[in-house]
């Protein structure tokens, strides 16, 4: 069984650079005058998720989930759904359009449009990346390959974090998005990744993966499911109250 | 109440578990979002003050009501799909499901007929 460098100086380490990064990018830009009054929580949702993330590639966790069913059920939850949603919420896109200068801002801003990245955001292609990487990811052998090899573990952790950004910008991402899909299409992807996620968490508790004891294997599951659910559950919430902000009562209602 | 938290059945338990498993994810997502938009709706008739109580009680009433009577009836009995519990007689259970179902459907369609011309306090403001 692979296990990150003894004594915490793995190469893991070298993540810290580009998350130390990012935080002071974000934190910068919070306390730059160009960025009007920003909330200081969403500083903080910025840099709790960049640690939740963070923390499944540094030991203890990282070194643990490879040894423990349940403990990589926790950095799946951490890194794919709780982490990317605290990065979306603090909208990480709408503080750089506003602080950085005028041509990188415009290049921002154009990527933003461009085709690729409309793609990416289109609720079902993120649906479609997250839950077909967890199936990949827990059914297939890349199960044993990331445990043994420590790149094959962060190219999977990588993709599991920004399939995860794409997934919950794209449905409740409140950064600007001049393409955002409509609210039934986006209630009808989460509805149904949702319940494909649950029945996935469901065949794990029944059946684990390669190498992993049943007793494991079903904490895990459980923690999958449930943890799953609980953002599952805010994703509704977040989503349904967008909803109710901008159905005002000199509107008729729009029909869900 | 029955699948999740006495887990007497699946929603479609006449095949293998597979399918119960993947007929309740669908049920089980679909169920809460329900949930969460309907409260949202709820809320959305109170900021406008257009909640009748009465009348949305009614509309709950029967709505319930005429799923769990269909559910009793075509869904247990018709299509078989499921039953209410297994290993047990099953006539007391369906009675209790089925006449409850016709109980709330006969509630809140009272309900509905009692309200039918009333006017909510704040329905003639930007209508």
């Amino acid at each position: 069984m692979h296990q990150h460098q003894a004594g915490g100086f793995g190469a893991e380490l070298l993540f810290l650079v580009p998350a130390a990064a990012a935080v002071a990018a974000y934190w910068a830009g919070t306390l730059s005058s160009r960025s009007g009054a920003w909330p200081l929580y969403r500083a903080v949702l910025f840099t709790a998720g960049t640690g939740a993330v963070l923390a499944t590639v540094l030991d203890p966790l990282a070194t643990r989930s490879h040894e423990e069913f349940a403990v990589l059920g926790i950095t799946h939850l951490l890194a794919g759904m709780l982490g990317p949603a605290l990065l979306v919420l603090s909208r990480p896109v709408s503080l750089a359009l506003r602080s950085l200068d005028v041509v990188p801002a415009r290049r921002l801003s154009r990527a933003l449009r461009s085709r690729p990245l409309r793609f990416l955001t289109f609720p079902v292609t993120a649906a479609v990346l997250n839950i077909g990487g967890m199936v990949l990811m827990f059914r297939t052998g890349l199960f044993t390959a990331m445990h043994e090899s420590a790149p094959v573990h962060w190219l999977v952790t990588f993709h599991l974090f920004s399939a995860g950004y794409l997934y919950t910008a794209s449905l409740v991402g409140r950064d600007p998005m001049p393409h955002r899909a409509g609210f039934r299409l986006r209630a009808a992807a989460l509805i149904l990744s949702a319940a494909a996620h649950n029945i996935l968490a469901k065949t794990l508790y029944a059946d684990p993966p390669p190498g992993v004891p049943a007793a494991d294997g079903q904490s895990g599951a459980l923690i999958l499911y449930y943890g799953g659910g609980v953002v599952e559950i805010a994703l509704i919430f977040l989503l349904c109250r967008q909803w109710y902000m901008s159905a005002r009562p000199q509107r008729s209602p729009v029909c869900v | 109440m029955f699948h999740q938290l006495l887990q007497w059945h699946h929603f479609y338990d006449k095949s293998t578990t597979a399918v119960g498993l993947f007929s309740d994810g669908l049920f089980h997502a679909f169920g809460w979002f329900a949930v969460v938009a309907g409260l949202f709706l709820f809320a959305d008739l109170r900021r406008r003050a257009v909640l009748l109580p009465a009348r949305w009680t009614g509309a709950v009433l029967l709505g319930t009501g005429a799923f769990q009577l269909y559910d009793g009836t075509v869904q247990h009995k018709l299509m078989e799909l499921h039953q209410i519990r297994y290993n047990v007689p099953l006539l007391p259970y369906d009675l209790l499901w089925n006449l409850s179902a016709a109980a709330m459907i006969l509630a809140g369609a009272v309900l509905l007929y009692r309200t039918r011309d009333a006017e909510p306090a704040g329905s003639r403001a930007g209508a």
